[in-house]
């Protein structure tokens, strides 16, 4: 057994860069989204397609990422 | 140096037969061992399995050597360690086994994302070693900086200080990575403290940049080993990446990690804080 149909990119979400991963491990899908920088991976999900892995990934993710404040300087 | 601390996904796909390296994965998101792992790797947990899990602290002496001794780690075994988010825990597991006083551990240079893009062999085995005794040192403070150093760094400015975060975490933009829990009152860094993001240590493919491109990055922000070094972040374990670079890249002597981090200076009463 090994990662399959291994791909990488970049989005953005309201302008926090994020990372995604996704990859295919015997008949499941994994999808991993880290935060670019510092590059921790806060959100991942599993799926019967890419499509499906990516897509509650990316729901959680946008969950997460708008819960996070900015302070003014 | 570095060939005594690091070894490439060929050395570890080589050597997953060889009785005298034993290999654990260390990640931040303690699914993914399940996942699929490297064959024969034990997984550790670094929630429950590399802490204290009443106290704040590191792992207790009693239970790293349970911990290792159920791993089939003995005191001369060559352990390798790796995992998710560019080696992060796994940094972390090896700055507490050097702690600890083990000899001989490595690091799989790139970690798990490299050895999942190479497309190389997993399993989904929960591996079950023989257990062995181990036997550890008792803690090794000079590798580790606790609050009244840093303090007594700042008033001197006996020590430098490097802050690892990213650049919003450093200025207070933000009080934590984004899409992680919010885990401080005050955003910031220590006075004094040179901001140089771990991941500039980092090549695209999570392996180490050459000795050379990290000296000229500490160079640069004048952290040049001509004097104590702390390194910190926000609990401790992205600063482990950074010290190891330091202290075992780099060969700087005196380097510290203060696990305390961002997440005790940044809730201490009164504490000085620098922006941006």
């Amino acid at each position: 057994m090994k990662a399959e149909d291994y791909t990488e990119r970049n989005e953005t979400i309201d302008t926090w860069p994020i990372h995604i991963v996704t990859y295919r491990v015997g008949d499941k899908y994994f999808c991993t989204i880290d935060n670019v920088d510092p590059g921790a991976r806060f959100a991942r999900a599993e799926g019967a397609t890419r499509e499906d892995a990516e897509r509650v990934a990316l729901e959680k993710a946008t969950k997460y990422l708008g819960q996070t404040r900015r302070f003014p300087r | 140096m570095r060939d005594k601390v690091l070894v490439t996904t060929n050395w570890v796909a080589d050597h997953l037969k060889d009785p005298k390296v034993r290999i654990a994965e260390v990640d931040v998101d303690t699914a993914a061992y399940d996942q699929g792992h490297v064959p024969g790797a034990v997984g550790w947990n670094w929630t429950t399995q590399l802490c204290d899990t009443v106290v704040r602290d590191v792992i207790p002496k009693k239970k790293l050597e349970e911990l290792l001794g159920d791993s089939g780690i003995a005191n001369d075994s060559t352990v390798v360690l790796y995992g998710d988010n560019n080696n992060w825990f796994a940094a972390w597991a090896f700055w507490q086994l050097k702690l600890y006083g083990h000899q001989d551990v490595r690091i799989m240079d790139g970690g798990r994302k490299k050895w999942l893009a190479e497309g190389r062999e997993l399993s989904t085995e929960a591996s079950k070693p023989e257990t062995v005794t181990y036997r550890a040192s008792d803690p090794d403070d000079s590798l580790r900086a606790y609050l009244p150093d840093v303090l007594a760094a700042v008033k001197s400015k006996s020590a430098s200080l490097v802050d690892v975060r990213s650049p919003a975490e450093f200025t207070g933009e933000i009080l934590a990575p984004p899409g992680l829990p919010e885990t401080c009152q005050r955003g910031g860094h220590i006075p004094g403290a040179k901001s140089m993001p771990w991941a500039k240590l980092a090549n695209e493919d999570g392996t180490f940049k050459s000795d050379d491109e990290i000296k000229a990055l500490y160079d640069g922000v004048g952290v040049t080993g001509d004097k104590p070094i702390i390194a910190y972040c926000r609990i401790g374990e992205r600063s482990s990446h950074s010290w190891f670079a330091l202290k075992y890249l780099l060969g700087y002597k005196d380097v510290k990690n203060y696990d305390g981090s961002w997440t005790e200076w940044g809730n201490l009463v009164r504490a000085q804080v620098e922006k941006p």
